[in-house]
């Protein structure tokens, strides 16, 4: 578990922070720019220290104000990915990476061969840092924290500084940390889709202020992440399991509460976790059982809350068994369709519109 | 050197030596200075800053006054050397590095400070969530990033050393072998009648030693910012 509290003022700037992980776990900070996400950070590293707060990793406590404990970064053994990679620049690949293995203070759990492997550097390790791309930079950088054999990594904006191609690029290398080592993560971004595919918490920060905070489906429906993101990409993240494979389709099908969606997704063997994120606006609201339709996906479930949204129209939070799930409708469907709290219904989703994530 | 006379190879060398030990005398103070006078925020230091700086604005003559005072075998910091170490430094070539040395300490430490000014503080704070401790990071991290500053300091104040006069002459006089480096040799020479070619001689030593000089630290320049991939 990493609980952190932390309040600092600098000058009209306030830090009012309050969360919890349970390790291992990716947090996401998530927050508009300038929200004090990368303030946070600092002082999780230890880079800076509030007038007030508590830091502590499980049994040990890093930080505390109260007793005037505080334990300097470089004993703190928190590995820091910063948002511009800061390598070394007189030294090359490889040299940044021994940098941090020569200074590990415990015994190595992650190896030199591994991370290279992990992150694919092989290529790069004779490399001088000038002569890398952005992406490059980034995993060399991630590779370099990993080394000093954290307790806890710390990622702020790794990919803001890239374009979208090579955001793609280092993404799949952080999913597959995320999978291979327990080392809890905490990922600062203002990025949804990078949240979506990486953390299992989130937690909500809005001028300097942590304001909520959960696991990533539950938050995914608050309505100041929903404010945040836009309306456009709002929508329930639900965890499934996959069942098998469709004979007919080829699909794979994941039970999501009471029901189940078939998804396209070529490596998933049963039992595999799956994330799926269903938009508002992708959903459509029947209120009988669906026939004759091109849709491949219902979900039964029943309303639990009707809510004004933007242009017109209302959001309809539907439980599917445990799992809250939302659809955007106009407000003379769901006049028409009576459509209020405590109604059975069945959520439809296009196939071809959902993506699903391994997690 | 078979182009040049005794006398004039003599002096060629003994300034070399002079300015080489001036500078290595000097490095680590100016090192230290230049650090503290960057990074750190205290009472006094703007003082400490302008008398670090008073050899450029002061007559050379009086450093070298300064200097006996505080350096002369009854002076309270040469005595005790004497005593304790059995360091001379009056009429020696060591005094005449102290001279030089004190004479360009401010341009080491100005050349010092500007690439300390420019060294990334973040590299710095990345290699202490790596685990490096304040020492370890400035042998590591900071001193090779400064490192154009110091070898540009230090080629620098090597120069200003194999040209100091006055504070050399005040403190340690004028004594062939010991401590007669080129300008005072130079000088003798135009004292002495027909000494007029061997001055000329000097000075047109002097000069390609400037010019050498310049271009190796051009050199060393260019190179270590090749190594840090500028």
């Amino acid at each position: 578990m990493l609980s952190v509290i932390a309040n600092k003022r600098r000058g009209a700037f306030l830090l009012d922070a309050n969360f919890e992980l349970p390790t291992p776990g990716v947090v996401a900070l998530f927050g508009r720019s300038g929200c004090g996400k990368s303030t946070l950070v600092n002082v999780i590293a230890g880079l800076l220290l509030p007038d007030s707060g508590r830091v502590a990793l499980d049994e040990s406590v890093l930080l505390d104000t109260a007793s005037r404990l505080n334990v300097p970064p470089e004993k703190r053994r928190i590995g820091y990915v910063f948002q511009d990679a800061r390598l070394f620049p007189h030294m090359r690949v490889e040299a940044n990476l021994r940098y941090a293995l020569k200074r590990a203070a415990v015994a190595t759990f992650v190896g030199l061969e591994r991370v290279v492997e992990l992150l694919d550097l092989e290529p790069l390790m004779g490399r001088r840092t000038h002569e890398l791309s952005g992406g490059e930079r980034q995993r060399v950088a991630i590779a370099r924290a990993l080394l000093s054999q954290p307790n806890l990594l710390l990622l702020d904006e790794p990919l803001a500084s890239l374009d979208a191609s090579r955001r793609e690029e280092v993404l799949p290398y952080l999913e597959n940390l995320r999978d291979q080592l327990a080392i809890p993560m905490v990922y600062v971004s203002h990025n949804f889709d990078e949240v979506l595919r990486l953390a299992t918490h989130l937690v909500l920060m809005e001028a300097g202020r942590t304001v909520a905070q959960g696991n990533l489906s539950e938050m995914s429906l608050h309505p100041r992440v929903r404010a945040i993101i836009g309306s456009d990409a709002v929508g329930a993240i639900v965890d499934g399991t996959v069942l098998g494979t469709d004979s007919a389709s080829g699909l794979t099908r994941v039970q999501v509460g009471h029901g189940e969606l078939k998804v396209q997704c070529d490596k998933a063997a049963p039992g595999t976790r799956l994330r799926v994120q269903l938009l508002a606006r992708d959903l459509i609201v029947a209120t009988e059982p669906p026939r004759q339709l091109s849709v491949r996906n219902s979900l039964p479930g029943v309303i639990t809350s009707v809510a004004n949204d933007v242009d017109d129209s209302d959001l309809i939070a539907v439980d599917i068994g445990g799992i809250l799930i939302m659809a955007r409708v106009t407000k003379a469907a769901t006049r028409e369709l009576g459509l209020a709290a405590g109604k059975p219904v069945w959520a439809l989703v296009k196939t071809a519109s959902l993506r699903p994530h391994v997690i | 050197m078979m182009w040049l006379s005794a006398n004039e190879s003599e002096a060629l060398t003994l300034s070399l030596s002079v300015a080489t030990r001036s500078v290595l005398l000097s490095l680590p103070f100016a090192l230290g200075l230049a650090w503290v006078l960057t990074r750190k925020r205290f009472f006094g230091r703007t003082v400490l800053d302008a008398f670090v700086h008073l050899p450029l604005v002061l007559p050379p003559v009086v450093v070298g006054y300064l200097l006996l005072l505080l350096f002369g075998t009854r002076g309270p910091i040469g005595g005790w050397l004497e005593r304790v170490f059995g360091v001379e430094l009056i009429f020696t070539r060591n005094g005449a590095a102290l001279a030089t040395a004190v004479m360009s300490f401010p341009l080491m430490v100005r050349a010092m400070r500007i690439s300390l000014e420019t060294v990334d503080r973040g590299l710095e704070d990345a290699a202490r969530t790596l685990g490096a401790g304040a020492f370890d990071r400035f042998v590591s991290i900071t001193l090779p990033l400064m490192m154009p500053g110091v070898l540009a300091g230090a080629i620098t104040a090597f120069s200003a050393a194999l040209g100091e006069f006055g504070a050399v002459i005040t403190f340690v006089s004028n004594i062939p072998g010991e401590t007669r480096t080129l300008p005072l040799a130079l000088y003798s020479a135009l004292q002495t009648p027909g000494g007029d070619s061997e001055a000329a001689r000097l000075a047109i030593l002097s000069c390609a030693l400037g010019l050498g000089g310049l271009l190796l630290s051009e050199w060393f320049a260019r190179r270590v910012r090749r190594m840090l991939g500028r």
